[in-house]
């Protein structure tokens, strides 16, 4: 009823831009509209029988039925009590249905509001099964929707995902939208409903328009029709059919592995960033002092850790500025870090210097203290980082490829910060204090660089940056005190293959190692690709023991 | 004289009020019985074990409020075996024969039960183990408070291939690399062979414990699942699954295309994830903290006030998971079979457990099996809400019996359902 | 090769290791203060492999500088080859009552793996507690030892073999049990592990070990071989020069601590009654470098000494404080590599001969 008031309506709206004169046909056809209009009044009130089945039904088929039943009724109401449900906004209070809006209650049959929300009112529960069905049954009512930015939405959910229940909006959908590309993916949910039923002609068309499509579903729906029975013998008798599926088949599937093959190139991308922030700090300190730190895992989970207390502030003090607490978090694990690895330099580092060893077995109790402090204060168990809204979900960049924005500001932010680092080291006063003391500490200090204040801070600022590193693989895995136990291996792999003095070595071995290390466990299991990781840098080291970028003239130190 | 008998009789006045003054204290050091609590405190299985070391002292104290058992209060002995295996055995055998206690509740992973096995039956000692587990196992000395796999693994994959759960034909079996999902899913197997499914649509993947980066198995699951309505049965534990799903709802994979079954996530592990993307996904256990059913709510409540008085990390919002329902099972069942058995002694007790009934907070009446060592426990299937809790879609009608050797693998043919005791071998 | 005073010493630890442990243990009634439980007779024994495990790092640390942070993997190894064969000695008496070990069953394995041929004979595991280790230092070595990876670069590959290894192990299908790794032993050579005898037996074999341990330790650092090391210790170019070739010399040194390694895991196996991956992690290659460190690097016995004292404080602070266990063991790396570079022997010696009047000088009282 309402698509054909629609429709009349249009048409009127698309004749009166043709400029026709105001005619006796125009004048009929404007009655005829304002009739339907008065007739065709949408029902302010659904029906109470569908609507109790619907929420307070007993199987999961009654429910399917009531929403089935809610499409095709074309409803101005249905869609809303349909997308409440979906959010789990609906409540049931005895044998009353609720859509609930924060205090206040809305009944949906009759319109009345109520406030304050009924104390026994409780959740209506849908199953996975009924949750597949309403999902398509929204989408499907957004179809028709007048903006053009919901119905794209809801072309591309249908396009992923078609069911059959959907097909007669779909057809409806499809014949009224003009926009090229929405037309687009209704014609392959439509091509991909019309597979197995009419004749020939039309399955061979809908198999056709299939190979468009770029959809593991698509995959899903078409792989029966190449498929064998148990007795041998093919699952669609048709030849022509079959050679058609299997030729869109390939297409789809060459699609997909182009998803496949970004999304490697990504994860690698992604766990190389990792490596290259958390190694970074690592190479500065022992570029510059010949300083193996074993703390510096520890130093990575003190970032974590403030992290963590900045989300507690903000979650405390400023809930509404939520989404903001990364942005203080990161300078304050800069902080944190930076000022407890400079307290550790001159504490105990600066005791030890030219004893290489000695420092090693140093820092490595340093870091068991440490871990035991913050087991301590924070407790053992881990604690829950939560991502910021802006950080969680993912760009959807093709049909089978998410890829999640955490990832992403990662990457960007590892970008950032070793853009910082070279900047600080190539342009700055103390960058070139540092350059100076790695090069040729004596003659450095011959010129007048104040050599212990240089180590201070340059071991400060790799511990900072570790600190930074911690912020960012808080967002993605766990936080705990163990947290530097699993990173520290990584690190030392990443530091010994890229060489010490230059930033370049440690970004072009992290992301090596990292894209190395994804495209291995594409073959083998994550497992193996990190023993065969590890196996190519012992030989590797073997070969060339000052890594890939040593600064020339640097032979092996003890 | 007369000064001597007024001081001899002063010392005595003293003496005797003294002496009365310290007879309560006295008599109120009474008796007690140690018990020790074996679970890990630190490393990848604090997230889910040291909350039920905390749940086994709350419980600990509730019995000693009402009179201890048998008139002899509890004195836990608490030790972190820090989620290392060998050290498990270490603490086991220091807790029977240094600290001699009357009964161990502890353990988790199966790895730490399997450490620590041998030195029960070695020493005859007693341990109850609260948390699912794969089965395939009946000794003589332990009590199995959590779920064997017909109480939680079949009951959920039947579930995930019926048409309400989502009628899956293709199975991913994602687990963490040791013995209980590895032999969960070889029973798993063997089951999906019985109802039709080839090994084709059946994919095994383990990761170690601690891992943390699963992009490429979540893709790789993206993948599996354009053969066919795919299902993924989790078997992953520790702190492990917080990684895991973030990466499923960072992908985008919704409930209603790919549902995850979880034998291992409950609220505890939930409370450090953003819930909303997974709405729908769904885990198998015998208890669930929002069943509505007095006996939960009076537990709820008392847990509450416990974490509050003992200033726990979580006072402010305390959670209730199948772990420690079976922990609170094990620890009063317990009690009850000292006290019908009317002595302390492992052998006396682990005949009067048999039979034993408790009403738990799942809302049923549970009862150990009077031979097999397991409860008889029902199964509830939740799905998860946005807010982190689970609402049940589907349940038994009541509580079934453990089957700890799976009827499905070929080599358990024949095996007996009751516990025999080891004796010394030569 | 030791003074009168160190024979001494040596000769009363040996009649506790094999007399009056024994006796404790076995002849003293169960009640009494003098009796030695079997708690107390294995952890002794996993102290003193420990020790054996420290000395054999001093060897190569401590004489010839060449710090190895992957020790705990020829420990793990020899200990995992001798696991192999108790798994055998189970028989048909595990959970699963199968030929083969337990873990194999879960796997849905059917036969064993070429790998786990021959290992139901004691003398072809207890041949590969030494081989396999001693073959992969062997190996390892020649090619490191080549390319002259020395110092820091040397610390952080042995490193990352023992990580690698490590990740290896903790696999299911490489088929060393994986996590589970090897556990409920019943028997050695027929002869069940669980009895006080026989833990006393175990016991005594570990001591020997240490003994012998000790003796070849102190026989090789003070024949020429052991000068040579201390001088690659102190400067190897020049010792290079002098046309040593010093590969061969930190090769061998190399492979026989590793050896030496082994051995001591095979002991600990049985006593500990089980071996698992996290044997062979980095923290515990580490922590073997402390006890050598706190003890007295480049003294044999303080090495040995140095793994008494930290395992019988851990044993003692995770039981009565284990939240400050890892403080205390924090602060000791820190303190002793900062104040005791010679560690408690090192240190006692400085203070005897502090104490030893000068000769010729004039008498000065004790």
């Amino acid at each position: 009823m309402r698509a054909a008031a629609v429709a009349a309506v249009r048409r009127y709206r698309d004749a009166a831009m043709q400029k026709e004169s105001l005619t006796p046909i125009r004048l009929v056809l404007a009655l005829l509209v304002l009739g339907l209009l008065a007739f065709a009044r949408p029902a302010l009130a659904l029906d109470p029988a569908v609507v109790h089945k619907l929420a307070l039904g007993d199987t999961s088929d009654d429910k399917i039925a009531a929403i089935n039943a809610l499409v095709e009724s074309g409803d101005e109401q249905a869609e809303p009590l349909l997308r409440a449900l979906l959010a789990g906004n609906v409540q049931t209070s005895g044998d009353r249905v609720l859509i609930i809006n924060g205090s206040t209650a809305t009944d949906p049959v009759t319109g009345q509001k109520i406030s304050p929300v009924p104390s026994d009112a409780s959740d209506v529960v849908l199953n996975n099964y009924v949750r597949g069905v309403l999902d398509t049954a929204v989408s499907a009512l957004r179809l028709v929707s007048h903006d053009r930015a919901t119905r794209l939405k809801a072309a591309r959910e249908l396009a992923d995902d078609p069911r059959t229940a959907a097909l007669p909006v779909v057809d409806k959908a499809l014949a009224r939208e003009t926009d090229p590309e929405i037309k687009r993916l209704l014609e392959i949910v439509s091509a991909s409903v019309h597979l197995h039923v009419g004749s020939n002609a039309e399955r061979l068309a809908a198999i056709r328009t299939l190979a468009r499509s770029g959809s593991t579903k698509t995959e899903t729906l078409l792989l029966p029709l190449v498929a064998k029975k148990a007795d041998g013998s093919w699952a669609e008798p048709d030849p022509e059919i079959r050679a058609a599926a299997k030729a869109s088949l390939a297409s789809v599937d060459e699609r997909l592995a182009w998803g496949d093959r970004v999304g490697l190139l990504f994860a690698g991308l992604s766990l190389g960033s990792i490596l290259m922030i958390a190694a970074l700090g690592l190479a500065i300190t022992y570029g510059i002092m010949g300083v193996i730190n074993m703390a510096h895992g520890e130093l990575m989970m003190l970032g974590a850790y403030a992290t963590y207390v900045v989300q507690n502030l903000f979650k405390a003090y400023a809930p509404g500025a939520f989404g903001w607490y990364l942005a203080c978090a990161v300078p304050a694990s800069f902080v944190v870090a930076g000022i407890v690895g400079m307290i550790l330099e001159r504490t105990v580092i600066r005791w030890l210097y030219g004893r290489p060893l000695e420092t090693l077995l140093a820092t490595w109790g340093i870091s068991l203290i440490l871990m035991q402090v913050v087991r301590s204060i924070f407790g053992a168990p881990n604690v829950q980082v939560v991502n910021p809204s802006w950080m969680s979900g993912g760009l959807q960049v093709m049909s089978n490829l998410v890829l999640p924005w955490s990832r992403i500001y990662i990457i960007a932010f590892a970008a950032a910060v070793v853009l910082g680092m070279w900047l600080l080291l190539a342009r700055t006063r103390l960058g070139l204090f540092v350059r100076g003391v790695t090069q040729n500490r004596a003659m450095a200090s011959c010129v007048g660089v104040p050599t212990a204040r240089v180590d201070t801070l340059a071991f400060g600022l790799g511990c900072a940056i570790a600190g930074l590193a911690g912020c960012a693989v808080s967002q993605i895995g766990n936080v705990g005190p163990a947290l530097g136990q699993s990173y520290i291996v990584d690190s030392f792999m990443v530091v010994v293959l890229g060489g010490v003095g230059q930033l370049a070595g440690t970004v072009y071995a992290g992301i090596g190692l990292g894209l190395v290390n994804k495209l291995l466990e594409s073959w083998s299991g994550a497992v193996m690709a990190k023993i065969v990781v590890l196996v190519f840098i012992i030989v590797f080291i073997q070969k060339r023991p000052q890594g890939l970028f040593a600064l020339k003239g640097r032979a092996v130190e003890t | 004289m007369k000064r001597r008998t007024f001081v001899k009789g002063l010392t005595l006045g003293a003496a005797t009020a003294a002496g009365g003054l310290a007879a309560p204290a006295i008599l109120a050091k009474g008796k007690t019985v140690k018990v020790g609590v074996l679970h890990s405190l630190s490393g990848t299985m604090a997230i889910s074990e040291s909350v039920l070391k905390d749940m086994d002292l709350f419980t600990f104290d509730e019995i000693n409020k009402k009179g201890g058992v048998m008139g002899h209060k509890i004195e836990p002995v608490v030790v972190d075996p820090a989620s290392n295996w060998p050290l498990f055995a270490e603490k086991a055998r220091q807790l029977l024969t240094v600290d001699k206690v009357a009964a161990v509740f502890g353990c988790w992973t199966s790895v730490s039960r399997k450490s620590v096995l041998p030195v029960f039956e070695e020493l005859n000692g007693l341990l109850y183990y609260p948390v699912q587990y794969e089965g395939e196992e009946l000794s003589y000395n332990v009590f199995y408070t959590g779920a064997a796999p017909n109480q939680q693994a079949i009951p959920a994959v039947e579930y995930l291939m019926s048409e309400d759960g989502g009628g899956a034909k293709r199975f991913f079996l994602l687990g963490t690399d040791y013995v209980y999902p590895r032999t969960t899913n070889k029973i798993l197997r063997y089951f999906l062979h019985a109802k039709g499914v080839a090994d084709a649509d059946i994919a095994e993947v383990y990761t170690p414990f601690g891992f943390s980066d699963y992009q490429t198995i979540v893709a790789n699951i993206k993948k599996f699942a354009g053969g066919g309505k795919t299902a993924v049965v989790s078997t992953i534990n520790g702190d492990s699954n917080v990684p895991f799903y973030k990466e499923l709802g960072n992908q985008g994979i919704k409930a209603t295309d790919i549902p995850v079954v979880a034998f291992s996530v409950g609220e505890e592990e939930l409370s450090g994830i953003d819930t909303a993307p997974l709405v729908g996904q769904l885990a198998a256990w015998n208890y669930f903290m929002s069943l509505k059913n007095p006996v939960n709510d009076e537990w709820k409540k008392k847990w509450a006030a416990y974490t509050k008085r003992m200033k726990l990390p979580y006072a402010d919002k305390p959670l209730t998971n199948d772990p420690m329902e079976a922990s609170y099972i094990g620890i009063n069942m317990w009690k009850q079979a000292v006290e019908k058995a009317g002595s302390f002694q492992v052998d006396k007790v682990i005949t009067a457990m048999g039979g034993q009934k408790f009403h738990a907070p799942d809302g049923f009446l549970i009862e150990m099996d009077p031979h097999n060592h397991h409860l008889h426990k029902p199964v509830f299937i939740g799905q998860v809400r946005a807010d982190g809790q689970f609402d049940v879609v589907w349940k038994t009608k009541g509580p079934i019996k453990a089957q700890p050797w799976s009827p499905y693998l070929p080599e358990d043919k024949g095996k007996k359902d009751y516990a025999v005791k080891m004796t010394k071998k030569t | 090769m030791y003074g009168s005073r160190a024979w001494t010493a040596y000769g009363a630890f040996a009649v506790l290791l094999f007399v009056l442990v024994p006796l404790a243990a076995l002849v003293t009634p169960s009640g009494s203060a003098l009796h030695l439980s079997e708690y107390w007779v294995s952890l002794g024994g996993k102290i003193i492999c420990y020790a054996i495990l420290a000395v054999a790092l001093d060897m190569v640390w401590g004489y010839t500088g060449m710090l190895s942070l992957g020790h705990a993997l020829f420990f793990a190894l020899g200990g995992y080859a001798m696991g192999m064969y108790l798994m055998r000695e189970i028989g048909l008496d595990g959970v699963y009552h199968s030929f083969l070990p337990d873990f194999m069953v879960f796997l849905d394995w059917k036969a064993y793996p070429w790998y786990w041929s021959f290992t139901e004979h004691f003398w072809y595991c207890a041949a590969l507690v030494v081989l396999v280790p001693g073959l992969l230092a062997y190996v390892f070595g020649w090619f490191a030892f080549r390319s002259r990876i020395k110092g820091v670069y040397f610390a952080i590959i042995t490193q990352a073999l023992t990580y690698a290894a490590l990740l290896l192990f903790f696999r299911n299908d490489t088929g060393f049990g994986g996590n589970n790794g090897f556990t409920d032993f019943k028997r050695i050579l027929g002869i069940p592990i669980a009895t006080p005898q026989m833990r006393v037996v175990l016991f005594a074999l570990s001591g020997a070990a240490l003994l012998g341990t000790l003796l070849l330790g102190r026989w090789l650092v003070t024949s020429k071989f052991g000068r040579v090391l201390t001088a690659i210790r102190d400067a190897e170019q020049r010792v290079m020069f002098c046309g040593y070739n010093t590969e061969h010399y930190k090769l061998f040194v190399w492979t026989l601590s590793a050896v030496l390694c082994g051995i001591a895991g095979a002991l600990y196996v049985p006593q500990v009654g089980i071996i698992n991956p996290s044997e062979m992690s980095t923290a515990n290659s580490i922590e073997v470098a402390i006890w050598v460190a706190v003890g007295g690097r480049g003294t044999l016995i303080g090495a040995a000494l140095g793994a008494l004292l930290v395992n019988g404080a851990k044993s003692y602070f995770t039981q009565e404080f284990p939240d400050y266990w890892l403080y205390f063991l924090g602060l000791l790396f820190v303190l002793v590599t900062l104040f005791l570079p010679q560690g408690v022997v090192g240190a006692l010696r400085r203070l005897r001969r502090l104490r030893r009047p000068a000769p010729g000088g004039a008498g000065a009282g004790p």
